[in-house]
């Protein structure tokens, strides 16, 4: 099991050079910042001025060196330089990684709890009323478009502060500003309510798809011969449930989870725009309208390192849960 | 499955596949078509997503406004005269609701048809010639499923954000290795089949093969992932172009529609519900539509892996 | 009549479905006594496994089902899930079809077999729980069980995975094992090894064997008694030789008429015509007489009883079973070449029958 880990990480290195050049390739021609910067600054800066920029942000370098310096320099924690003056790429991606890592986590227990629960009750119940609603639920939030439930979300929450003449649930930022000098316990509950309604937006992504995932796998295992022949060993309905059709059913739920963190991560950025986050959404949309090459990359290779890491993890969690997987 | 007996006995001139094909697809068709209809909710979801698509395609022809026309009144709501009423430039609602559907299905349809056809095609070859080919193939594709579609999508229509067609390119470039995934495995285990077998002792070229033979017996699959990817087409768009990244003014979609609400929920209600209920009506029933040709295709299997 | 172990009696089971009632057992009447082997026998869709699955109570909860089902005196028919669950595997057990997908893949077979000892014997230990599962491995016929016990399912052929499941079903000494069809889904090779561990899993444990099959060569060689289905109902009853020798329905023989057999180079098959009946709004009379060589006019219009027929125990439920006296298949069905005299050689593989008993 070490020896396959180890052997999935240095295969993932090639996939991540190759990837990470198609998408830099992608980058560096979906946008000029040079001509950006000459056109539109006010007043319009001379041309040793544009000149010294494009040398700053390494724009007249070879396509391959321009890649190799970048990658290496990754290796030796600089991240390239920004379009912005004065910004370094990773320290910002760092913290901002860790605003968007605990709204990330939330939201993926959230919709896994709500997954199973929802998933097991409706197939131990197939064709019930609550089966069906819980199936119209699920396709409708399916179809529901996250940022028009965000800012429905975010709509009630105003609604609800009003109402209460609370400020429990926030709806701007990841947390309140100049928090750092209130006690621990008042810093605690206002990044939890902070957190509540973003966490719910980014859950409903893969809430849906989840629920039905489960539904359709434990029908399929109840439905099994081994959990009939359990029933006729003489094992009661519950036990039957807990340790052959449940553990059975939810195995393949990690490779789903897994498969979907590069959606979670896209739903990310929608949620932190609308509730206004100082996360890596706001950095991937800020990159992408100041056409910022470094920081761009800095985003894009974070998340590939995210959904390589996930991948490899639920391939192991397979191994270990599941006896017919075998790894060496 | 018996699909198909050998054209005539071994050493007949019967070109592979004319005949014997035409027959069985018919009934095949015949019972897909059958189950489809029986799916009650597969069939209420055709229609309404048909009504909708003539509503979007033909209505601006016959609307008395147009979408991107001020009219004098200013954020009235709903009324004979402005059915989803007008925001607070007087433009009028129901022909920018109407332009909007029509825009976001366009690029929707076109992701679905463009990354179906590559994916097809790119599928049942490494499918079909396996080995190297495959390998090759299959990692290009898995290298793309890498890519997290909406940041990609989002970097890149930042530069070619606005057409509409650039859009569509853009997810279809990203979606096309779904298809392609789903198709080999599909003719990985088509090719084994005796009817395949059979075409091959014939003399049938490769090309022929792959199709006249192994597509069209694949076309179950490939037809519910065209479907599914319509639903994710409209909701990867939308999303684009509710954040400034897809369609731009003055043209304009349901995203940019929602978008353009976002503060008005309370003052205008009308602006921001009425565009997101139809983004939910055509993602809904195009979902409704696959589940139905899914049972339809695949009766027996409630398909369990993505 | 006490020494009955399970008596069923006028058993039904409906579902319902879209398209309307399934009756897929109609009024089932059997009984076994201690020990005793009986054969069911008939075509997929028969209501053979169904009515096995009745009397496990094991049938989805939309099944409706009627009638008795009486084990050592016990109606099991309304008992609740408790109660059954207890019954389950101690006093009945099952084996099925599908030896690939009966054992749950994610644990060893030892846990499997372990599961169902400590379920029944609740202060027998853990270790003691194992050391029985490798010697009911051993019994079965797993070579090196010690090593086997540890094994996942996935590790074993269809043969191997058999005989764990049939470990399975001797372990807490059942008076009754029903096996549903235990060897359709493996090669005939290992047909006959896995009917041997059947019969040493029957002599080990006394239980009396509910046999259900659609292969009459299986039930000649395995079973004391048959009975014959169709459309959800007995249509036959009798000693193997009964059956064997002297048919008294047209469906029964037709199945001896359509058994393949290597012994004679002339002799050709005389296939049943048609296809059974959808159990879904049956029409009345007969419902073997659409296919029916022998078919009059009262068969479109009465269903015929289980009435006595030759013998005591020989029950057939055919308007004109007297006319069927020593009468063979290639009589019957239009065809050349079906003998009975091979018929007859089959049966007397059987072994004898027990002639006190009252089968219905």
């Amino acid at each position: 099991m070490l020896a396959y880990t180890v052997r999935r990480i240095l295969v993932s290195i090639p996939v991540l050079i190759v990837s990470t050049f198609i998408v830099f390739l992608v980058v560096i021609n979906s946008g000029d910042p040079v001509a950006n910067f000459a056109t539109s600054r006010q007043p319009a800066p001379s041309k040793a001025a544009v000149a010294a920029f494009a040398r700053h942000i390494h724009a007249n370098q070879p396509v391959m060196e321009r890649y190799w310096n970048w990658i290496t320099g990754v290796l030796h924690g600089d991240f390239g330089p920004s379009v912005q003056a004065n910004l370094n790429i990773g320290h910002d991606l760092f913290t901002r990684f860790k605003v968007t890592i605990t709204l990330v986590a939330a939201a993926m227990i959230l919709a896994l709890i709500m997954a199973v629960v929802f998933g097991v009750f409706s197939a131990i119940r197939q064709y019930s009323a609550a089966d069906y609603t819980i199936t119209f639920f699920g396709f409708l939030f399916l179809a529901m478009p996250v940022f028009w439930f965000a800012v429905l979300l975010k709509q009630a929450g105003i609604w609800f502060n009003e109402k209460t003449g609370s400020q429990f649930l926030g709806t701007i930022g990841e947390k309140s500003p100049y928090l750092e000098v209130d006690t621990t316990w008042n810093q605690f509950t206002d990044h939890v309510g902070h957190l509540i309604l973003p966490t719910i937006t980014l859950a409903l992504v893969s809430f849906a798809s989840w629920t039905r995932y489960t539904r359709a796998s434990m029908l399929e295992v109840l439905n099994s011969d081994y959990v009939r022949l359990a029933r006729a060993k003489g094992l009661r309905r519950g036990k039957v449930m807990t340790r052959h059709a449940l553990r059975t059913a939810l195995i393949p739920l990690a490779t789903v989870t897994a498969l979907d963190i590069a959606i979670i991560l896209g739903g990310a950025v929608i949620t932190e725009t609308i509730f206004q986050w100082h996360g890596m959404g706001e950095m991937l949309v800020q990159a992408a309208t100041t056409l910022d090459v470094y920081r761009t990359m800095a985003w894009l290779l974070l998340s590939a390192v995210v959904v390589i890491g996930f991948n490899l993890v639920a391939d192991l969690l397979y191994a270990v849960l599941d006896p017919r997987i075998r790894y060496d | 499955m018996t699909d198909i007996e050998a054209p005539g006995s071994a050493g007949t001139q019967l070109p592979p596949g004319e005949r014997e094909f035409t027959v069985r697809q018919r009934t095949q068709t015949q019972l897909v078509l059958r189950r489809f209809v029986r799916h009650r909710a597969a069939m209420v979801s055709l229609v309404v997503f048909v009504l909708i698509l003539l509503w979007a395609f033909i209505g601006p022809h016959l609307w008395h406004y147009s979408y991107e026309k001020y009219t004098e009144d200013n954020s009235k709501p709903p009324s004979w005269k402005h059915p989803f009423g007008t925001n607070s430039s007087g433009y009028d609602a129901y022909a920018q609701v109407m332009r909007g559907t029509q825009t976001s299905l366009k690029i929707a349809i076109m992701i679905a048809l463009g990354s179906t056809l590559v994916g097809a095609i790119w599928g049942a070859i490494a499918g079909f010639y396996r080995g190297i080919v495959d390998a090759v193939m299959m990692r290009i594709a898995d290298l793309v499923l890498t890519l997290p579609l909406f940041a990609i999508a989002l970097v890149i229509s930042s530069r070619t954000g606005g057409s509409w067609y650039w859009i569509a390119i853009v997810i279809a470039g990203l979606t096309w290795a779904y298809v392609a995934r789903v198709v080999r495995s599909s003719v990985l285990s088509l090719r084994e089949k005796e009817f395949i077998e059979a075409a091959r002792a014939l003399g049938a070229s490769d090309v022929r093969i792959i199709f006249r033979h192994l597509l069209p017996n694949a076309l179950g699959p490939i037809i519910v992932n065209a479907t599914i990817l319509v639903a994710t087409g409209i909701l990867t768009e939308t999303a684009l172009s509710f954040l400034g990244f897809g369609v731009q003014p003055p043209d304009t979609s349901l995203g940019l529609l929602v978008s353009q609400a976002q503060t008005a929920v309370d003052t205008r209600p009308w602006l921001f519900y009425i565009p997101g209920a139809f983004i939910i009506a055509i993602a809904l029933t195009i979902n409704f539509i696959g589940d139905g040709l899914r049972d339809a295709f695949d009766p027996r299997q409630q398909r369990v892996r993505q | 009549m006490t020494s009955a172990v399970l008596e069923v009696e006028d058993l039904s089971v409906e579902f319902g479905t879209e398209d309307g009632t399934v009756r897929a057992v109609r009024g089932v009447g059997y009984r076994l006594d201690r020990g005793e082997s009986l054969g069911i026998v008939g075509e997929s869709g028969s209501g053979k496994s169904v009515t096995a699955l009745a009397v496990m109570g094991l049938l989805p909860t939309g099944a409706k089902v009627r009638g008795s089902v009486r084990f050592e005196g016990t109606e099991l028919l309304g008992l609740s899930d408790a109660r059954l669950s207890d019954l389950r595997g101690s006093g009945i057990a099952m084996i099925f079809q599908d030896p690939m997908t009966s054992l749950n893949p994610v644990y060893n077979v030892g846990y499997q077999i372990s599961e169902t000892l400590l379920r029944h014997n609740p202060d027998m230990k853990q270790r003691d729980a194992r050391k029985r599962a490798v010697e009911l491995l051993g019994t079965v016929g797993i070579p090196s069980p010690e090593r086997r016990v540890d094994s996942y399912p996935h590790e074993m052929s269809g043969g191997m995975r058999q005989r764990v499941v049939i470990a399975i079903a001797m372990a807490n000494d059942p008076d009754v094992i029903i096996a549903d069809e235990p060897t359709t889904a493996l090669d005939v090779t290992v047909q006959a090894q896995i009917l041997e561990a059947l019969e040493t899993a029957r002599a080990e444990t006394g239980a009396a064997l509910v046999l259900i099959t659609h292969d009459l060569g299986v039930v000649a060689g395995h079973t004391d008694r048959v009975a014959v289905m169709y459309a959800g109902r007995i249509v036959e009853t009798g000693s193997v030789e009964d059956i064997f020798y002297t048919p008294r329905m047209p469906y029964t023989l037709g199945l001896l008429g359509s058994l393949p057999r290597l012994d004679r180079e002339e002799a050709r098959l005389t296939p049943i015509t048609g296809s059974p009946p959808s159990l879904l709004n049956l029409p009345p009379g007969c419902p073997f007489s659409p296919r029916c060589p022998m078919r009059r006019d009262v068969c479109d219009t009465d269903e015929p009883a289980l009435r006595r027929a030759g013998g005591d125990l020989h029950l057939s439920a055919c308007h004109f079973a007297d006319e069927l006296v020593d009468t063979g298949a290639d009589q019957v069905f239009d065809a050349v070449g079906a003998d009975t005299e091979a018929l007859a050689r089959f049966a007397d593989a059987a072994p004898a029958t027990n002639p006190e008993e009252d089968p219905v």
